[in-house]
């Protein structure tokens, strides 16, 4: 038998060896290669190679339409006595501190309420979402005219019930344009924290809560006991997102206020387009840019660890 | 990354409010019955009512000022200004007629299509090799193009703009075509990753038997599969599109070139005191083409938001 297969394998036609092409096309890797081509080259061509031309830029001494020269540190040693930018830092610290504490507050709330069986709850959910679906600056336009300094309507409501004399200079004042931008920022960002938090609380069992009802648990019980603790690691992830996003913001600033009042509302990324696109000076602008760098990382990390130990609270691997 | 650790996540039913859990099914209310309603109201609907009245108060109030006629617009005593009774099209008029809104409506839709087009050909290749080819290193792949979504348009723009001068793209809609994939593929990817996931292998197996080609495969058998997460990733990727600011700002000089949100903080804003009501126009146009998406395609929207959240 063995002699007989044997014979028929030499008689058939020899099996041809892989070519090269055929490695090209039907190699796992190879194939793998090919696929992920498009995709790479965008990412590598306009955002990993920029990513690193910006951190070159920082060290250059360069101007629009002349290409720098390496200067070591020393935009670096500018921005560190520069009182703008440090202030560019506290006002960017303050926003992104303030905006998504109450972000994640309302959001959360607004979720919970959202969560609760009522008439015409899909219509109203569907509503939430539409400051997120509209482009920030136009958004940020309505609220430009809603905090206008002579015909705002919320001056105009105010007077009207006795609470004040004169217009509130929203945008105009340190403390309101402060005030205002966070406020239109937290607007913006609600929805999107609401209806995240939503899909994840659509997850959680409703026989935990009555378990702990017939246990006697009170209502604040409930939500810090069970509702919490397996919202989480959802919570880590949008949070995370909400953070990093507040903290480039660029749009909404530069549409209400650009930066004013006596640069009271100007942020890193704003700055950073100021100096680098309308000043010209490229590498002051990148190295603006590339400060915020360790920040967005410290970030992220802070919220990766803290959703790491979040896993192993609930028994879970670390994997 | 952050598996839930109950049931997974049924997007359809968030938007529709019918919950997937076990106790919904038998068409109990839960215990919502232990509320009386009196209570419900205070603990409700009366904040349910006063945030989404903020949340949907600047359209309104945008709305209003688009119709309403200049003279009422700044008399806020003479006139309530919460209503109008005489609206008018006027500013409409003048944005049609009077200025290149048409045609910046115009290029912000090319910029958004072409951009979408090229971000959702790479990302659906892509997701598919790192699901299914696993070539050497794929979750590494994988977890890079993740990360690159986490890199802001606001740190790039400057390196940015230096390399689209030197490509000489300055100022041509094309500098925008080709970078904005770099905000969208990531998120797109990551998105069509989890759909494509969910796709029994052995479908594929079975075609590979029958000698069907990689391609093949990916055209006929996964992609009519993976439709739902397509649609919410084109959806997703045009939003984008359409709000991205900061590198149409910075890559687009001419006034006949810039994309809606552009165009509109830069050449409406003017001294004239009469301008909010064109300018308000302008932002209420440019806004309806995505509500209009939105409200046909609401669980999508949904479910790509979410979904670049869950995974």
């Amino acid at each position: 038998m063995a002699d007989i297969a044997l014979q028929r394998r030499t008689a058939r036609p020899p099996i041809r060896e892989a070519t090269a092409w055929d490695q090209l096309r039907t190699n796992r890797n190879w194939l793998g290669f090919w696929f992920m081509l498009p995709a790479m080259a965008f990412l590598i061509l306009f955002l990993a190679y920029p990513l690193g031309l910006g951190i070159w830029i920082s060290f250059t001494d360069a101007k629009i339409g002349r290409p720098g020269e390496y200067i070591g540190t020393e935009n670096y040693e500018w921005l560190w006595g520069d009182t703008i930018f440090w202030l560019s830092v506290f006002n960017t610290l303050l926003y992104t501190a303030v905006a998504s504490a109450i972000k994640f507050a309302i959001g959360l709330y607004l979720a919970l309420l959202l969560n609760e069986n009522m008439p015409f709850k899909a219509i109203l959910r569907a509503m939430v979402l539409i400051p997120f679906i509209v482009p920030t600056v136009l958004s940020a336009l309505a609220f430009w005219w809603i905090f206008d300094s002579q015909f705002s309507i919320i001056s105009w409501s105010l007077k009207q019930v006795g609470l004040i004399t004169e217009n509130i200079n929203f945008l105009g004042d340190v403390t309101w344009a402060r005030i205002c931008v966070i406020f239109a920022n937290i607007w913006r960002g609600v929805p999107f924290v609401a209806i995240t938090l939503l899909a994840g609380l659509q997850t959680v069992q409703p026989s935990l809560y009555e378990a702990a009802t017939l246990d006697g648990a009170s209502k604040w019980e409930m939500f810090r006991f069970i509702t919490y603790p397996l919202l989480t690691p959802i919570i880590a992830v949008v949070m995370t997102f909400s953070v990093l996003f507040t903290f480039t913001d660029f749009q909404l600033i530069w549409a209400m206020t650009r930066g004013g009042p006596v640069n009271a509302t100007h942020l890193m990324a704003t700055l950073s387009y100021q100096r680098a696109i309308i000043a010209g000076q490229l590498g002051e602008g990148a190295a603006i840019s590339s400060a915020m760098i360790p920040f967005l990382l410290a970030a992220i990390m802070v919220s990766w660890f803290g959703l790491q130990r979040r896993k192993w609270q609930q028994g879970e691997n670390n994997d | 990354m952050t598996d839930l650790p109950t049931s997974r996540i049924d997007l359809k039913s968030v938007l529709a409010g019918t919950s997937p859990t076990v106790a919904k099914d038998d068409h109990s209310e839960g215990m919502s019955y232990l509320q009386s309603v009196p209570r419900r109201m205070v603990t409700l609907y009366m904040p349910l009512a006063i945030i989404v009245f903020v949340l949907l108060f600047p359209f309104y109030w945008m709305g209003l000022t688009a119709i309403k006629p200049d003279e009422q617009l700044l008399d806020l005593d003479k006139f309530n200004p919460f209503w109008t009774w005489n609206p008018t099209l006027k500013h409409f008029h003048k944005l049609l007629f009077d200025s290149h809104y048409p045609l910046w409506l115009w290029n912000t839709m090319y910029v958004a299509v072409c951009a979408t087009i090229l971000s959702i050909f790479a990302s659906v290749l892509a997701a598919y090799a790192i699901v299914r080819l696993r070539y050497r290193g794929a979750q590494w792949v994988g977890g890079l193009i993740f990360l690159s979504y986490l890199v802001p348009p606001s740190i790039l723009f400057i390196p940015l703009a230096t390399v689209v001068f030197q490509y000489g793209l300055f100022d041509s809609p094309l500098a925008l075509i080709l970078t904005y994939p770099t905000i969208l593929i990531p998120f797109s990817t990551w998105l069509l990753m989890g759909y494509f996931k969910t796709i029994p292998f052995e479908l594929e197996e079975c075609a590979l038997i029958d000698g069907a080609s990689r391609w093949q495969l990916l055209v006929k058998i996964v992609l009519p599969r993976a439709i739902p997460g397509l649609i919410s990733a084109v959806i997703f990727c045009f939003t984008l599109c359409w709000n991205e600011f900061i590198y149409a700002l910075t890559f687009l000089q001419s006034t006949s070139n810039k994309t809606v949100p552009v165009a509109i903080v830069n050449e409406f804003v003017d001294g004239d005191i009469y301008r909010w009501g064109s300018l308000m126009a302008g932002a209420l146009a440019g806004s309806l083409p995505l509500v209009i998406l939105y409200a046909f395609f609401v669980e999508h929207y949904v479910s790509a938001m979410t979904g670049a959240v869950k995974e």
